[in-house]
Formats: structure tokens, sequence, C-alpha cells
């Protein structure tokens, strides 16, 4: 007997669905300016919009967490493949291949911005772009999603941003959860537009040559969403180190607490100064560019003081806040340098951000709470709860994000050992750091890995079973691990 | 004057007695034995009823009342009692309130339930226990002039170099003044001459420096303590913990209950909060409580606390401080080995009675339960003392030691030939018998 109202999420779904039609249609206008054919991105509007016609009229009876959960993983896995589909249309290059185009996708709605393609050239501007927009709204889903569907579900991310905000209610910046979101989108819109404002104005005075408007909006819309996919085959190492100091700049805002950043905006910088989790994040970002810049400048990766910084800087920023930009193939920096920035795979940017990974805020509650375990050993007696800035974290909150860590250390290590066996049986020959690196970067949604699949490299080089099963944890790894997990339990579909 | 008092617990009384001399007192009580009883007790007119209730106290005379006192032992009853009077009179109302949340809500606007004073047992006792545990052997601790002047009661340990010293000796701090010394059941009123004897308790009035100083020398290898516990999650204890807090402590707070336990944890962040039970002894050696320079037993009855400060002291704990709710019990307390018992009643009587004494009395401190007290007069031109030299002054008040004065806020030494001028704040050591006479001619 299933009890679950799934007809309730597929309408929902169905909602969504519908609403993709028009960033479908705004990249399609891409096309058709480009002079490229409109068929794979006007085929694929019309099959959302008919597919979201249809699903929107099943009958709805009430969301509860069982129904979210399950619009949350079906929303992620539709757009993955209906993302796919223009991709595969279009056919051209690596996207002949439905893995590859379902790959993209995948990686495009989840921000990853890991890659299958190795010749740019072969894509047409209408599809790229569209590429790039799936991302956007990737980054901008997951916001809405954690502020309001799950904060009111209190699951695992929403409620660990909720303490953050350090009032109870801050996740709510309106009475109505339906304006919160209106209010958070219309900041990230915003700061997409301004980012896209300067890059103009820099192309504009030459200081930014490259960086045409189709660059600038394309750019503008995976910095923001620290999502990571570029038109570009050189990154953002195509263009001069002004523009990578602005995306540097955007990476890192695109990471932080966007409900801190609403405040901030509003004139209000207390709060933002006043949150641990930002000093946190800001003290692992300083720290880790010192380390790699340190590594750098004594191997001598670089000639000059001004470009080693700049490089470790956009690099460590890059891969922290799991943007996966480039701005130089870190793929041949020494062992130090590319170990440091392997361990900022695990690290994450701040909770209620754009970002993906563990997240910083993970971190700081598990390096607390293990510091309240060193208390209590001295003093069993001891009642000492895990503060973060002025507010209590709940004892709920410290196991679910003990779990989450555990969980994800073991889904890492899973999908490594499978993608090992996989490469050897397919007679791919690959380093085992080229593989954990990979398996981290695919599953903690940032993009670039070492090895073949490098900042410069493809994913194409792994087998179909290993890039399958990536898909798999990409979009486990986006949501927050649980609303996928939980469907897959027999408990979720039987009361 | 005309005073009504509402509730004739042991605040009620305690301040009903002290006004008695000098005033009209009202007494209600909704308890109509202990109304009866106190009119045998005491010379105050008592009347048994609700002192919320508007009949009750136009019967008690509210319209002509100067002041109404609400001290019955629960807080939602004062507040009102202090409304109702407010509805039919212009009474200047008092209430006594347990909990610190009415106060908060009180302070924003000093208006709040037609209140015009209001006082706070629980955060009165507690700044008196903080206060006592700043300074070793120390019985009672009180501020005058805006915290200028220091009204500090010592006990004199065995081994003290003090002991056995005259007071001309012991007296090697400038701006300290020894007021009286309470030998057993006597007040004595010190000369040069006078032999400080082991178990004395000394009266000093002067700054707060020199009494600081004064406490190190009679006790100069008990520094200020470091390591304080308090036993009792109350709301006392709470706010023990949260005033040791803001001078820079970081104390352990022992509590039984653990959802109380972890609340205090939750809003005190340098109070390590320990859930257990006082008396287990396992507990008490694993977190050397033995080792402790203070302990404070702040829990909910007074068998509870003379058994936690009792055992702390068998273990090894510097000093220990005791909350005692009955009044009564404070000298037995002490007797049996608590170093410092602090009644939350005698406390908030003491402060209540501050602002009833005759009106140019700012401030009150109560000696050994209401034998002696110590008051702070502003004088005025009217005033006996003004422009009078001290030594000429103290001849005409009987049995008056002159503490301190301070002048525009600064502190100055009373000799024989300080002239008082008016505006000043003189702070006088009198026994009670005759402080009300005191105070009326100064």
């Amino acid at each position: 007997m299933i009890r679950v109202r799934w007809r309730t999420s597929v309408s929902y779904l169905g909602t969504v669905l519908k609403g993709l039609t028009v960033p479908l249609l705004v990249s399609a206008l891409v096309s058709l300016a480009y002079g490229e054919s409109v068929v794979p991105l006007g085929a694929t509007a019309a099959l959302s919009l008919l597919v979201g016609v249809t699903l929107e009229r099943l009958e709805r009876d009430g969301l509860g967490p069982r129904e979210t959960f399950l619009m949350v993983a079906l929303t992620w896995l539709s757009i993955a493949l209906l993302g796919a589909l223009p991709f595969f249309l279009a056919g051209t290059g690596v996207f002949a291949d439905p893995v590859n185009a379902l790959f993209e996708g995948m990686s495009g709605i989840t921000t990853t911005g890991a890659t299958v393609i190795n010749d740019f050239e072969a894509h047409p501007r209408g599809v790229l772009f569209w590429r790039q927009l799936l991302q956007w709204l990737g980054g901008l889903g997951i916001l809405i999603l954690a502020v309001a569907l799950l904060s009111q579900l209190s699951v695992g991310g929403a409620r660990l941003m909720e303490t953050e905000s350090q009032t109870t209610d801050l996740t709510k910046l309106a009475p109505r959860i339906t304006e919160t979101a209106r209010l958070l989108g219309g900041l990230y819109a915003a700061l997409t537009a301004a980012m896209t404002l300067i890059l103009l104005a820099l192309y504009a005075v030459g200081a930014a040559p490259g960086m045409t408007p189709y660059n600038a909006v394309s750019h503008a819309l995976t910095t923001v969403s620290t999502a990571g996919f570029s038109p570009e085959a050189q990154s953002v190492g195509a263009f001069s180190p002004v523009v990578q100091w602005v995306v540097v700049a955007f990476m890192f805002v695109g990471a932080t607490n966007f409900v801190l950043l609403y405040y901030l905006v509003r004139g209000d910088p207390t709060r933002l100064r006043k949150s641990e989790e930002f000093r946190f994040y800001l003290a692992v970002v300083a720290g880790a560019t010192l380390l790699t810049a340190g590594f750098l400048a004594l191997d001598g990766t670089f000639p000059g003081t001004e470009e080693t910084v700049r490089h470790a800087t956009f690099q460590v920023v890059s891969i922290v806040t799991t943007t996966g930009y480039a701005s130089t193939d870190f793929n041949t920096w020494s062992v130090g340098a590319r170990h440091v920035l392997f361990l900022g795979m695990f690290m994450g940017g701040m909770a209620g951000s754009t970002t993906c990974s563990i997240k910083t805020f993970r971190w700081l509650v598990v390096l607390k709470s293990f510091r309240r375990d060193l208390l209590t050993a001295i003093h069993p007696d001891a009642i000492r709860p895990v503060r973060l800035g002025s507010s209590v974290v709940d004892e709920e909150t410290i196991r679910d994000v003990y779990a989450y860590v555990l969980l994800s250390v073991v889904i890492f290590v899973a999908l490594t050992v499978f993608i090992v066996v996989d490469v050897g049986r397919a007679g791919v020959r690959m380093g085992e750091f080229d593989v954990m690196s990979a398996a981290a970067s695919t599953f903690l949604n940032i993009g670039p890995a070492f090895g073949p699949a490098g900042p410069y490299g493809s994913y194409d080089v792994f087998p179909t079973t290993t890039k399958l099963a990536m898909v798999v944890l990409m979009w486990v790894g986006r949501i927050e691990i649980i609303p996928v997990l939980v469907l897959f339990t027999p408990r979720f579909w039987r009361e | 004057m005309r005073v009504i008092v509402i509730g004739a617990g042991e605040v009620g009384s305690s301040i009903a007695d002290n006004l008695s001399g000098s005033h009209e007192v009202v007494v209600i009580d909704i308890d109509t034995e202990r109304a009866e009883s106190l009119t045998y007790e005491l010379d105050v007119l008592s009347l048994a009823g609700d002192g919320t209730d508007i009949d009750v106290l136009e019967e008690a005379g509210v319209e002509s009342a100067d002041i109404v006192i609400a001290s019955t032992d629960d807080d939602e009853t004062n507040v009102v009692a202090c409304g109702t009077a407010k509805a039919v009179s212009d009474a200047f109302t008092i209430a006594r309130v347990k909990r610190p949340k009415y106060l908060r809500t009180w302070q924003r606007s000093e208006q709040a339930f037609n209140v015009d004073f209001m006082i706070c047992t629980d955060l009165l006792t507690a700044n008196a226990i903080v206060g006592v545990i700043g300074f070793p052997t120390a019985q009672d601790v009180d501020m005058f002039a805006s915290g200028a002047v220091q009204m500090t009661e010592f006990k004199i340990p065995g081994d003290s170099p003090v002991a056995n010293q005259t007071v001309a000796e012991a007296d090697c701090f400038e701006e300290l003044t020894f007021a009286a010394i309470i030998r057993e059941d006597d007040i004595v009123i010190p000369t040069g001459q006078t032999r400080i004897e082991p178990g004395d308790e000394v009266v000093v009035i002067g700054n707060p420096e020199s009494a600081r100083a004064f406490s190190a020398a009679i006790a100069p290898r008990r520094n200020g303590p470091k390591d304080i516990v308090i036993v009792g999650g109350s709301e006392i204890g709470y706010q023990v913990a949260r005033l040791l807090e803001e001078r820079g402590f970081s104390p352990r707070l022992i509590e039984r209950d653990a959802d109380r336990a972890r609340w205090i944890a939750e809003h005190l962040d340098d109070t390590l909060v320990l859930e257990s039970d006082a008396t287990d002894r396992d507990f008490l050696a694993r977190e050397r409580v033995g080792e402790a320079d203070a302990l404070v037993a702040a829990l909910e009855n007074d068998q509870q606390n003379l058994l936690a400060t009792l055992l702390a002291k068998r273990i090894g704990t510097d000093r220990a401080v005791a909350v005692v709710d009955t009044a009564d019990f404070a000298d037995l307390f002490e007797a049996v080995g608590v170093d410092v018992a602090i009644s939350p009643r005698e406390v908030t009587a003491e402060e209540i009675i501050r602002f009833t004494h005759s009106q140019r009395t700012e401030n009150v401190s109560m000696i050994e339960g209401d034998r002696a007290e110590v008051i702070e007069v502003e004088v005025d031109a009217d005033s006996v003392l003004a422009g009078e030299r001290i030594s000429d002054a103290a001849a005409r008040l009987p049995n008056v030691v002159f503490g301190a004065i301070t002048r525009n806020g600064e502190f100055i030494t009373p000799r024989g030939d300080t002239v008082v001028e008016p505006g000043d704040h003189v702070i006088l050591f009198a026994e009670t018998e005759t402080v009300e006479e005191v105070a009326d001619l100064v």
C-alpha cells in the first residue's frame, strides 16, 4: 500500500517543468541570433511545456515532508534529463553519445561544472548558452529550495542555515516564505546583473579583451551560481588578470549566506560581521590561499608575485566555493599545492548560499563539538552546548551534521573504489589520486579534478558506467544526500 | 507618614517593625491569623484581606497613604497590588518581585505596572553574594554614595595578623574608618586603644580600594578567589554566575536537573555547568570541589543549602556562602560553620526600608540583623551638620560614627576638624534606637 501522495509531488514538478520553457526559449533566441538551428532548444521547450502542463493537472493534496522529498529529487532529475536533451539533439562532438549529454545536463543543473566537452568550437553557441543558463537556474533553485521548502520541513541543511543566521527565524526575511524566496531570488539576479555590467565595462575600456557580451553574460551566469561552466576551453584563464579578480570576488560572494548578504545590501553589515561561520569561511580561504601561494613561490611555478598570488587566490576560492573555474592549468602544480586544493574540495562555502560540498558550517559544528568532547573527557558531568556566535546549536542538528559528514566520506570512498575498478576494467590508465579527485569533484559538485579530468581536460575519458555513477552522485550530492537516499528506503513508501 | 504594607511575611513584618516606631503603618495580609498575630506583636493596624482588592485597600485608607509597599511572596500579586493602589491614590508604590524579568520590564520605563520602585529579591541577593565573595572574611558589603564609599563587615580570623592589635595599630589606611566592633552581643564604638580580638566582627567604612587593602591585611594568605563553585541553578544561582561572569570570573555551577542545567549552559558562556547532585561525594572528589576558593549554595531550601555548605567545608573548600530563606536561621548557619549566610528576605527588607526612612536618608545598611545601621545622608543648608566641624557635631550626636564624606563624588576622610558643607554626602554609623533621631537631626 503506497501512502506517499506522489501525484501531488508530480503535479508540482509539472509546474517547475512548465516554467523551464522560458529559459529554454531564451536560449533558442540566442541560437537564432547566431543563425544556428533552433530545433534542439525549441523542441525541448515544446516538450517541457507539454510534459509540464500534463503533469500539473494531477490532483494536488497537501505537500508533506515525504511529498517534498519526492518532488525535490524528481525535479533535479527531470531537469537534468530535459536539460540534456538540447545537447543530444544538437548532437555535435561528444554529445552524439546520450550518456555524455546526460552527464553534461546533470553537471549543469547541479552546478557541478564537470564537463565532457573537449572541443568547444564544435558546439553551437545557443546550446553552450543553455549550458550556462542551466547552471544559473541550478544555483537559484537550490537557494529557493533551501529557504522555501526544506526550512519548513526542518531538514538538515536548512536547519543549519537557521541556526547560523543567528535568530530562530532568519531564514524567513518576510512573514511569508514566498516573499523571502522572492527577495533572495532578486538579490541573486541583481548580483548576476552587476557582474555582467562590470565585465562589459571592463571590455568597453579595453581592460578585458575577449570578454564579449556573450562571454560576459555566460560567465556571470556561472560565477554567482558557483557553478563553473565556461564556454572557453581555457576557462577564465582566457581573460585578463582584472577579469580574474572580478570573478574571484563574485565566486566568494556566491558562496556567502544570502540572508546575511541581503542584510548587508540593506545597509546592515553587523550580521555578516558577527557571523562566526563567515569568519571561519574567510579564515579557511585566507589560510589555504597563503599555503598554496607559499608552495607556488617555493616551486617557482610563476615568475611574478602578482601572478603567484592571483592564481593561488583564484584557484583556492574557485575550489572552496565549489565553482570549479580555472585561471591556469593547476594540474601541473606541485604535489603540495595540488593537495591543498584537494582538501579544499571537502570544504564548501557557507550554508544558505549557492555553494555545494560539505559546507563550512558543518565543519565548524564538527570542530566545536569535538572541542566539547575534549572538555567532557575532563569534566564528565559538564553540560556544554555547542555555540555558533551567540546562538546554540541544538543536539539534533549536531547529530545530523555528524551523520552527513560521515555519509559524505563513505559515499566518496565507495565512489572512488568503484571508479578505480571500473577504470581498470575499461583499460584506462589513471592514477589513484586522479580518481579520488574526480570522485570528490563530481560528488561534491565542484567540477574539475586532477589528471585527465583536470581544468583543461574533460570527463570524456571515463568509461560510460563511471559517468552514469557520477550522474547519480552529482544528483545525490547537490540536494544534500538525504532527500534522495530517503526515497530508497522502503519505509518512505509504506506507513 | 501613612504606610501600607501588603503581605505580613518575613519581609513585610520586618518592614512594618522597622517603620512602626515613627510612622503610621497598616499591614494587609490574606491570612487572617497572621494578620491578627501582628496586631499583638507590633504597634500597627492589621487587616485581613486581599491586597489586590480595591475595597480592602480603601478600607486600609489607601487614599491618604504616602507609601504602598507590596511585599508578598508572589510577584504577580505585588505588581497588581501596586497597580490597584495607583488607581485610587497617589501613593508612592514599591513592589517586591523575585524574578528579574519584571525588573527588566520596569527598568525600561520606570513606570511599568504603575510601580514607582521595584525591588528584585533574587537579583539583590545575587549582588550581595557576589559582593561578599570578592572579600575573603567579609560578612557583608554595601555600597554608598554611588559606589564611592563601601561599608564592609569583616570577621577577624584567629590567625590574622590584625588579631590582638589595637585599632591604632591596625589602622594604617588613610581612607578607612573603623565604625564599630561587634563582639558577641556588644557593639563597641572603637577608639585608637580598642584591641581587636579574634572572632570580632569589624565594621569599616571607606573607599573600596582601602577596603580591599584592609581585607588583604586581615587575611594576607587568602587572595581574592579564583575558583568559585555555585551549587544550585535557582534564579539566585543563575544570577550569581551571571554577575561573576560580568566581573571576569569563570565559575562552575552544579545543577541536578538536566533541563535546567542545559538552559543555564545555553545562557551563560563562561560558566562550566555540571549536571550532578552536589551531595554526591564521588562527583565532588572528581570535580575537586574541595579545592575551590569559594562555594555558594543556592539550592531550593535551607536544609539543602546547609548540607551542601557543610559538606563543602568538610572536603576543604575555603569559604562557603549559603542562601538562607528563613532569616532567623542565618545566625544558626554561621554558628555551625557556614562562613556567610545571606537571607534574600533580609536583603529585600533592607532595600525597601531605605526608601521609607526619613526622606533625606538615601541608603541604609543594617548591621547584625537590625541592631545598628549605616545610613547615607545628603546634607542641606538646614541640617545641624552644615558648616559644623565633625568633632563638634559628634559631640551633639551620641553614639554616631562619621564613616565617610563625599563631596562632588570625591571621597573625603572625615577627621575631627573636617567641616561639613551643604551638598556633602555623609555616611554615618548609628545604633538602631538612635537612628531615627539622628536622621531627623541631620
